[in-house]
């Protein structure tokens, strides 16, 4: 069904919204490019909600526009618009059958097939054989299904999910999650997927934009956001991180430049550090610092906990000044070191990333370099 | 003894029950009866003149006639009006509010000598002749409160997202309204609506202080009427009121518990 339809592009223009004092969403600039699938990852309060509500028009916003394609929808009302949700709580009704459930927005519109329609779509979330039964009577996981088969049975411009697999267990989630991938790429429909899971948010989303407090941090490809977060927030939220306190000391050799960290020379990517910059974050993920000195940037500690997860074993190593790094060791045959032991960790230029100082080291909660 | 302790309260529930509905199977008894001279208080003989002429006795039809309509006028009126404030009081925050809140409860807390008696000085104070008119208005006030009671608890329950949802999908207000408001609000509705026919049928304080010589409602009939005598009807009538409000309430029931068995 892809590509039968033009899907367009979902434009929010300076959008904010103020709650009496409360500024829950910051004037903000987005494109959603039509038919992508496109994640919307935050802490609890960030305003995520808030901006789905403002695009499914549940809420007006205080300033700015919201265009699909060419089309101004801000002055329109919710039932006009050609977008459609999937609640949080699914918010399913509870008077009505599944079928009915899903055949309410064709209904609305007119539809003489919408029950035809309707039961291709509980197909398609394979719930066909619940057609005649109320929400109640559902597990969640059906429910959940029933709401997303209630929204694209209408074929919106785009389809807002409100943390729709908040509600499920773990492997229910991870099932989902799949569903929905397997859905949006059957159907074509941009997909607009809110969610506090940064995992959930990489797995299934083309892009990602992190917001926090109201703005977006940074917006891009789950594997750009994870290699080159552009804020320690970022780098914080989206997997573990180790932030080591350095300054750059001299100019670019060979593509790499020189910096020390706790009087530890070592060298970064020069195309990673940002122009000017002189005090900053290195930033090195966990599975990037290996045990052994295979490096070249290395630095010396001391084992204060090892745990085994299976494919895995997650180190964490103490600095001569203190500092704890995480570092995890593919279990693929190489030696594992143990509790008390000292270690030389070690890493490639390259593999790092560079933030300047003066943010919070902490912000999104992470490791804290003294 | 174990026994005992283990029935007691299919025990405590059946006397319950039999103290209950023995005034009612009285009335039905007596329904049947011929009785010698004008009280009905002593079984002589089995007969169905009564059943066969529910009218027989003059008056009787007419003021039945009367507390049907005041009680239907009433409470259709007290529906629609409380339905509105308890969606108000439920849904807005408005000025005003709380006070609207407490007002509502006051016809349910002041005792209806106290109100007929105020009813029966205002609408003199104004000039409005007692009669049919003044016990509707009287009724509409009363039964207000109740519909207001039983339609907010539900109003309350209400997931105001279901509405959204709704407008999501395309719906316009009103069409929301009358798909997905009023059905899941109607039980309380149904509630408020059958409270307040009976709270109306029923009343004889208040509708007494405001009624006129040609306003006698069934109640008053039947107080008229045992001063000097007690036709066999008003054991007909009332038996008939039983039969139809037990059926109204094993419907009531019947239905919720398919809808019950449906959901679970
Ligand atoms: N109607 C409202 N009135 C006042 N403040 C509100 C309202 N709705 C949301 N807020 C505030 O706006 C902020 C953002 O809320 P929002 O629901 O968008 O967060 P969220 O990112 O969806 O969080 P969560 O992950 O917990 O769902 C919160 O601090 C919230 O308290
Ligand atoms: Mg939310």
């Amino acid at each position: 069904m892809a590509g039968t339809r033009a899907t367009e592009d979902l434009r929010l223009v300076q959008i904010s919204k103020e709650f009496e004092t409360f500024t829950a969403v910051q004037p903000m600039d987005l494109t959603v490019p039509g038919g992508s699938f496109f994640a919307l990852l935050g802490p609890s309060g960030c305003g995520k909600t808030t901006t789905l509500r403002m695009v499914a028009g549940l809420e007006a916003p205080t300033t700015g526009r919201i265009h699909i394609g060419a089309k101004d929808i801000t002055a329109t009302k919710a039932y006009q618009r050609n977008v459609n949700t999937v609640f949080q709580s699914y918010a399913l009704f509870p008077h009505m059958t599944v079928l009915e459930n899903v055949a309410f927005g064709l209904k609305r519109k007119g539809d003489s097939a919408a029950m035809t329609k309707a039961r291709q779509t509980l197909d398609l979330v394979q719930l066909e054989q619940v057609a005649t039964k109320k929400p109640a009577q559902l597990s969640g996981g059906m429910q959940q299904r029933v709401a997303l088969a209630r929204a694209i049975v209408n074929r919106p411009d785009v389809l807002l999910l409100d943390e729709p697999l908040g509600a499920l267990d773990l492997k229910l989630r991870r099932q989902m999650q799949i569903e929905l991938k397997r859905i949006q790429s059957e159907v074509g429909i941009t997909f607009i997927h809110v969610t506090h899971d940064q995992e959930e948010a990489m797995t299934m989303a083309d892009t990602i934009a992190v917001m926090n407090k109201g703005r977006i941090e940074q917006l891009g490809d789950p594997a750009t956001l994870y290699e080159k977060p552009a804020s320690t927030f970022v780098a914080n939220f989206l997997g573990q991180s180790n932030l080591l306190r350095a300054q750059i000391t001299g100019a670019a050799v060979d593509g790499v430049m020189p910096a020390s960290t706790h009087d530890h020379d070592v060298w970064v990517a020069a195309d990673r550090v940002p122009d000017g910059l002189r005090d900053v974050w290195i930033g090195v993920r966990p599975e990037k610092l290996r045990l052994g000195d295979a490096g070249r940037n290395q630095i010396k500690g001391q084992v204060t906990d090892a745990s085994f997860t299976g494919v895995a074993t997650q180190y964490l190593v103490a600095m001569p000044w203190g500092f704890e790094l995480m570092v995890v060791q593919q279990n693929d045959g190489s030696p594992r070191a143990g509790v008390g032991e000292n270690v030389t960790l070690s890493w490639d230029p390259g593999h790092e990333f560079v933030l300047d100082q003066s943010q919070a080291e902490d912000a999104g909660s992470g490791l804290v370099d003294g | 003894m174990a026994w005992f302790r283990k029935h007691l309260l299919t025990f405590a529930a059946m006397v319950t029950m039999t103290i209950l509905l023995l005034p009612n199977v009285v009335v039905a008894i007596y329904s049947f009866n011929k009785p010698n001279g004008r009280f009905n208080v002593e079984l002589v003989r089995f007969s169905l003149d009564a059943w066969k002429h529910p009218c027989g006795t003059s008056g009787i039809c007419d003021s039945l006639s009367l507390s049907l309509k005041i009680g239907l006028t009433a409470s259709l009126v007290a529906t629609i009006l409380g339905t509105m404030i308890a969606f108000a009081l439920g849904r807005h925050r408005f000025r005003g509010r709380s006070a609207t809140n407490l007002l509502i409860f006051m016809p349910m807390a002041t005792p209806e000598v106290v109100m007929g008696s105020s009813l029966l000085a205002l609408f003199l104070n104004i000039g409005m002749s007692t009669g049919s008119l003044a016990i509707l208005i009287a009724h509409i006030m009363f039964c207000l409160s109740f519909v207001v009671v039983a339609v907010k608890a539900r109003v309350a329950t209400l997931d105001p997202r279901l509405e959204e949802a709704a407008a999501d999908l395309g719906s316009r207000p009103l069409t929301t309204f009358f798909r997905v408001t009023l059905p899941l609000v109607a039980p309380g509705i149904a509630a408020g609506a059958l409270l307040a026919f009976s709270l109306s049928f029923d009343d004889y304080i208040i509708t007494n202080f405001n009624a006129s010589p040609n306003s006698i409602t069934f109640p008053m009939y039947v107080w008229g009427a045992a001063q000097r005598g007690t036709p066999v009807q008003i054991n007909v009538i009332g038996t008939i009121m039983f039969v139809v409000s037990v059926a109204f309430v094993l419907g009531g029931q019947l239905v919720s518990a398919r809808r019950a068995r449906a959901a679970s």
